[in-house]
């Protein structure tokens, strides 16, 4: 059985396996990593059921990973080998499989989602959206807030706030806060560490149910970008400083064993997909 | 106005189609598409009686169908993305943005999302959504509610582009669009709103053969005019003109479809004429119309005894008093003098 960690764990490994690729020059293209982030599709993904559908974005490896357990599928997408997940041609920002779509960019899946939150309402199901906290200077945002708000809309916001759009600091980007944007629609906010993965389910059961019913609710989670975002572009100093629950968890029980399978599970698929022939796509 | 929009049952006859004006035909079929199907939804800003929408084409069908037609604020980009969500879910959505020019708020969604979405993932995405849009100057609203904005539209991958017209039966070109199931555009001249369908002048005969109106006399053409829905009366006065004054014969067809480009009819029909002119009410520069003469002129390089000529609105914004208008947009003297010209 797949446990918290073995998810994490595979996360930050493939997202590593993507920037040493990079740096071999073995992909095209970019890419954008979640390190550090992984904690929060992880903490989700038990709070959403098969019919609930997710909207991810430009960082969506992590969201992608938390619902399918399919690295494979993923690599192959991003490499654009046989079994890519949408034949290679969506590569790594534009991902559609059953209930799950990520598009690259900013703001736009808002709209969407409350379309589809539209759909769904009255079925108990719902629309989930990730987003950063760059996002919020899209009007998209504002408007599908008001929307939802108005139409009692079973959507689900996750703000993924990591203090950085791109080179660009959270402060210099914004100004007020989320929260009390939020209030200005009449939606829901909730601010929220990502310490520990139980707590965040506590907290966050009872809300989501109620997101269920029609009361939307955006959730802001603290997170650190770890990674660069794209692949070299990091214009920060300090950042391996900046704390990283696999820093913390390094010592837990059982830490080593199960960051050695999941290594070990990546570096497999990487040959895996490497080896494979070059996806095909009917136009 | 009287509307054909309170009718709950029942076909509607080719004779009651002629008498019907060409916003109660639309009307209609948007009354038939949210009977047929208890999902398809209509959003868009002020749609809700008694008020029916800026130009009435919705008047009714929130009465007839309270849970179907869906008023919202004022956020283009929001509402063409929720109708993008439901589509997604496979249901028929139909955004209607109240002016065309507005469109603009509305283009990531469209262009980025709706169109993309049929093929970027890799296999194809059915997405039902049709944005209505409607369009064009004539009316002294002044240049940023009088524009044809079709052109920015063409040659967007996934995405179809079609015009309304008093030619083609609106309750046949919105199945054509559903049953496509790619996003659509639906530009709408507002003009065209008030008159009658199939009105064609005395003169003329007219058929309609796949998707492809034509109207012509019975002799082989001089030159054949090729242009959108909203433009067919301002072309048939031309023609009128021509014929009458000179003796000089033209064809009109009109295409329902503007983008892709129905390539083969539209040859067939040009071929053996001296000239042919395209002619559309977009301002000058990168039009539909160059594009239907890029398609002829590689068709029919070395068949053509003159290069297509293009008639079109002037590279200008569209000012509001009428007299300044009337000297920027296309009208009927634009298409006589470019027709002339072609023949030389």
């Amino acid at each position: 059985m797949t446990t918290d960690l073995d998810r994490l764990l595979l996360i930050r490994h493939f997202e590593r396996a993507l920037l040493d690729l990079f740096a071999r020059g073995e992909l095209n293209g970019t890419t954008h990593t979640c390190l550090g982030q992984e904690i929060v599709p992880v903490a989700l993904a038990p709070l959403l059921g098969p019919d609930d559908h997710i909207f991810s974005n430009h960082r969506g490896h992590g969201h992608y990973l938390a619902r399918f357990d399919d690295p494979a599928g993923l690599l192959a997408e991003i490499m654009g080998r046989e079994g890519a997940v949408c034949g290679g041609v969506g590569g790594s920002q534009h991902i559609l499989r059953d209930k799950y779509l990520s598009t690259g960019i900013q703001g736009e899946s808002l709209p969407v989602a409350s379309g589809v939150a539209l759909h769904l309402r009255g079925s108990g199901a719902l629309a989930c959206a990730y987003i950063g906290d760059g996002t919020w200077g899209e009007g998209s945002v504002y408007e599908s807030l008001n929307l939802a708000g108005l139409w009692g809309l079973p959507l689900l916001v996750v703000v993924e706030h990591n203090g950085i759009a791109q080179t660009t600091p959270t402060e210099l980007a914004m100004s007020g806060n989320i929260g009390t944007r939020c209030a200005a629609f009449g939606v829901r906010h909730i601010a929220l560490p990502t310490d520990d993965i139980s707590e965040i389910r506590a907290v966050l059961t009872p809300l989501i149910s109620s997101v269920r019913l029609g009361a939307p609710l955006v959730v802001e989670f603290a997170v650190n970008r770890l990674g660069p975002h794209s692949k070299g572009d990091d214009t920060r100093s300090g950042v391996s400083s900046l704390r990283d629950w696999y820093r913390d968890m390094s010592g837990d029980p059982g830490f080593a064993e199960a960051d050695g399978r999941a290594l070990e599970l990546v570096d497999s698929v990487v040959r895996d997909v490497k080896a494979r022939p070059l996806s095909g796509w009917d136009r | 106005m009287k509307t054909a929009l309170t009718r709950t049952s029942g076909a509607v006859t080719s004779d009651e189609v002629e008498r019907m004006r060409v916003v109660e035909n639309l009307n209609l079929a948007l009354h038939e598409v949210l009977a047929a199907d208890p999902r398809a939804r209509l959003l868009g800003e002020d749609l809700l009686d008694p008020y029916g929408g800026a130009f009435k084409a919705t008047r009714g069908l929130s009465t007839a169908f309270p849970a179907q037609v869906i008023t919202t604020p004022i956020s283009e980009s929001a509402i063409t993305g929720v109708g993008a969500g439901l589509a997604l879910c496979g249901d028929t959505a139909i955004v209607e943005i109240m002016f065309s020019d507005f469109v603009t708020l509305a283009f990531d969604q469209i262009v980025n999302f709706a169109a993309k979405s049929v093929s970027m993932y890799g296999s194809r995405v059915p997405m039902r959504l049709i944005v209505r849009l409607p369009t064009g100057g004539g009316r002294g609203y002044g240049p940023t509610h009088s524009q044809s904005l079709q052109k920015h539209f063409i040659g967007v991958p996934g995405l179809d582009v079609y015009e309304m017209s008093p030619l083609h039966d609106n309750r046949a070109v919105f199945t054509r669009m559903i049953a496509s199931q790619r996003p659509c555009v639906f530009f709408e001249d507002k003009i065209l709103y008030t008159k009658r369908m199939h009105q064609i002048d005395d003169l003329f005969t007219w058929d309609l053969t796949d998707g492809l109106a034509r109207v012509h006399v019975d002799a082989p053409p001089d030159c054949v005019i090729i242009a959108p829905g909203g433009v067919t009366h301002r072309a048939m006065a031309a023609m009128r003109r021509l014929l009458i004054e000179q003796e000089i014969i033209c064809t009109l067809l009109v295409p329902s479809r503007l983008h892709p480009v129905d390539v083969a009819p539209l040859v067939a029909a040009v071929r053996g004429a001296k000239s042919v002119v395209v002619a559309e009410e977009s301002t000058a520069g990168g039009t539909w119309g160059a594009e239907v003469a890029h398609v002829l002129h590689r068709e029919l390089w070395g068949v053509l005894r003159n290069p297509v000529a293009l008639a079109h609105s002037a590279d200008s914004i569209i000012p509001t008093a009428s007299h300044l208008e009337r000297a920027v947009l296309l009208t009927e003297t634009t298409i006589h003098d470019t027709v002339l010209e072609s023949l030389k």
